[in-house]
């Protein structure tokens, strides 16, 4: 990569409100004959926290498969600032600026903590093998950099003492934490957690949810898949419902609240739903 | 065996200036360790010149085969491939097609194999796990069969009078030998500085040390680095680290590489040290063999790497009169190793301390019912 030179050590800043970050347009996903996405549109704009909720096995984190590029679509297509996103290759589409953390937990646990970090800000390097092996001055340049950036995102996850911990001996709400610092290291410009808070009591939630929106406050885009739906109705700007790979209604939190298909699909018929 | 955590965690420990001066004197006694001759460590029944030889020679393969297996978690088991290529494009270009003098095949050598790397690689890095094994090992032994089948390779027959490395002649050392436990100087012993011969195998050894020492530290380098941190985040978790924008395919296929590159290197020095080489010198067991040293070493740790290494070349040799329980023994300590130490005699330091850390959880666990002191 020719324009190492201008790697940013801070997050984006900037924010242009109204600007659309990702569209998803009309995106269908099948799994030969499971339609896990039906048609699905909805797009988010920069600087906001957009919630896709929905009961479980509605394909919520299907949908968040497919914009972070580990499933391709059937059909339609997913725009992140204007490119289609089709085609390329799922580390590609990390360096382009979206990243994620994980459902269950997917840390590198024979790593430490700073390491795991320091692997995120290396999507944004480019040292190979010669570099490293004679000590040229990018690869100083790059480890400087990526050192002081983990270590900053490790302070501001407040885990910054586990620095050198391994990532297996840390407690659960740490390595929870340490995988939100793992993906702010790739420098995204649309960060997208999947369901961050499993796993946490209450109080932990409400910690939590003020942490996502001190991501947002250091200029990230926010993905937020959660399906407690008090806490989603908390943070986020606006909600994305699905049911069954069907949107089935998007709005403020107010509006979705008072949905009737939201309620029905949440408090309705089936008592498996509930969670 | 905890001793020798503790040994590798004190020696991290130490100022740096104290550290090198350590390491030369460690490389000084290596170099010369041949010349000594201790009692009870050399081989009564071979030239232990020759011995150590081959221990270098798995200590450099082992070096190599860590990167890929230790590194990167992949399981190559037909990395002999790699090391017969390195050896044949010496065979051939210095005794059977040419006469090119030694040190200028090396680096042909070695591109040879790195190239035969990338192209084993680039299809087959697509599989995971054992499915990459069992490729691996047929690459292994197409290598073989297509050297017993060709003859522009010479077939069974084999290659004889490969080049040996130049001589410079400049001075003689003496070695020493052992009256019981003192020892004493033998003029009428000695080897010369720097010849390489037939007869005195400890110029080879020399050779094969300086070779591992330059791959350590080039090892060292890269483990040391964003290269490194890439191998190891697609061995723990190949999705998320591609996730991470680590483009794994491109540094899985980089450690197979360089892993290529080093048993080509280790090839090139063995041929000609041996003079001879036929299809025979390449069997699968000794690849497996190789798979071996790096596992009963401890995967991902230079220092334990080299130390199987030495145990797998070494012990055989050392106890030949029960050469007959070779297997025996080694499938016992196999297991032995298995039950006790799983993670390989020297594993790398942070699962020794990954392991301890468990070790303290279950002792609190099990003990008072005090809270576990949280960490804030």
């Amino acid at each position: 990569m020719p324009d190492d030179s201008t790697v940013a050590s801070e997050a984006p800043t900037t924010v242009t409100p109204g600007k659309r970050v990702l569209e998803v347009d009309r995106v269908t996903l099948k799994f030969g004959g499971l339609t896990a996405l039906d048609d699905v549109s909805f797009h988010i704009d920069e600087g906001e926290i957009l919630g896709l909720i929905g009961p479980n096995g509605a394909g919520k984190t299907t949908c968040f498969n497919v914009t972070t590029g580990v499933y391709r679509p059937t059909s339609g297509h997913v725009r992140f600032e204007g490119d289609t996103l089709t085609g390329k290759k799922r580390y590609q589409i990390t360096q382009l600026g979206i990243a994620r953390t994980f459902q269950n937990i997917r840390l590198f646990r024979s790593m430490t903590a700073l390491e795991n970090v320091m692997v995120g800000a290396d999507a944004q390097h480019s040292t190979g093998l010669f570099h490293a092996l004679f000590r040229l001055p990018r690869h100083r340049r790059e480890e400087t950099q990526g050192h002081d950036q983990a270590m900053d995102l490790l302070r501001f996850m407040g885990i910054h003492k586990a620095a050198d911990e391994l990532a297996a001996n840390m407690s659960y709400g740490d390595q929870r934490r340490l995988e939100i610092a793992r993906a702010m290291a790739t420098n995204p410009r649309l960060i997208c957690f999947d369901e961050p808070a499993a796993g946490f009591n209450p109080a932990e939630k409400q910690t939590l949810m003020n942490l996502i929106r001190q991501v947002r406050d250091r200029g990230h885009t926010v993905l937020l898949i959660e399906h407690d739906m008090r806490l989603v109705m908390g943070v986020t700007d606006r909600i994305v419902v699905l049911e069954f790979g069907r949107k089935i209604a998007e709005g403020t939190p107010a509006e979705v609240r008072d949905n009737p298909a939201v309620i029905a699909a949440y408090l309705g018929v089936d008592e498996d739903e509930a969670s | 065996m905890s001793r020798l955590d503790g040994f590798t965690t004190r020696v991290a420990g130490l100022p740096k200036p104290l550290k090198i001066l350590l390491w030369v004197f460690l490389a000084l006694f290596a170099y010369a360790l041949p010349l000594l001759e201790p009692p009870l460590i050399s081989t009564p029944g071979t030239d232990f010149g020759g011995v150590l030889f081959t221990v270098t020679m798995y200590a450099l393969v082992a070096l190599g085969l860590n990167i890929v297996v230790g590194y990167a978690g992949l399981l190559d088991l037909g990395y002999i491939g790699f090391y017969a290529i390195g050896a044949y494009t010496v065979a051939v270009m210095t005794a059977a097609h040419g006469s090119w003098a030694f040190l200028l095949t090396i680096p042909f050598a070695v591109v040879a194999a790195l190239i035969s790397g990338v192209m084993l690689g680039t299809p087959t890095l697509r599989v995971r796990g054992d499915y990459l094994a069992i490729v691996t090992l047929g690459f292994g032994e197409i290598i073989r069969l297509i050297a017993v089948n060709s003859d522009w390779l010479e077939g069974r027959r084999g290659i004889p009078n490969i080049a040996r490395p130049p001589s410079l002649e400049l001075f003689e050392i003496p070695h020493l030998f052992w009256d019981g436990w003192s020892p004493l100087m033998d003029p009428g012993d000695t080897t010369t500085f720097i010849a390489f011969g037939v007869l005195d195998q400890i110029p080879y050894y020399w050779m094969g040390l300086t070779a591992v020492i330059i791959v350590l530290f080039a090892d060292r380098l890269i483990k040391d680095s964003r290269v490194g941190r890439a191998w190891e985040a697609t061995r723990e978790d190949e999705d998320a680290a591609e996730l991470m924008g680590v483009p794994t395919f491109k540094f899985k296929l980089l450690a197979f590489s360089i892993g290529a590159f080093v048993g080509g290197l280790a090839g090139a020095l063995y041929a000609s040290r041996q003079n001879f080489i036929n299809p025979d010198s390449f069997l699968l067991l000794t690849s497996i063999l190789f798979v071996a040293a790096v596992v009963v070493g401890g995967q991902g740790n230079r220092w334990g790497v080299i130390v199987g290494a030495a145990l797998v070349a070494y012990l055989p040799e050392r106890f030949r009169e029960f050469s007959d329980w070779r297997v025996l023994v080694f499938g016992l300590a196999l297991m032995l190793l298995a039950v006790f130490r799983p993670e390989g005699l020297l594993p790398p330091r942070r699962t020794v301390r990954a392991k301890q850390m468990k070790q303290e959880i279950d002792a609190l666990e099990k003990g008072t019912d005090e809270e576990e002191p949280s960490r804030a």
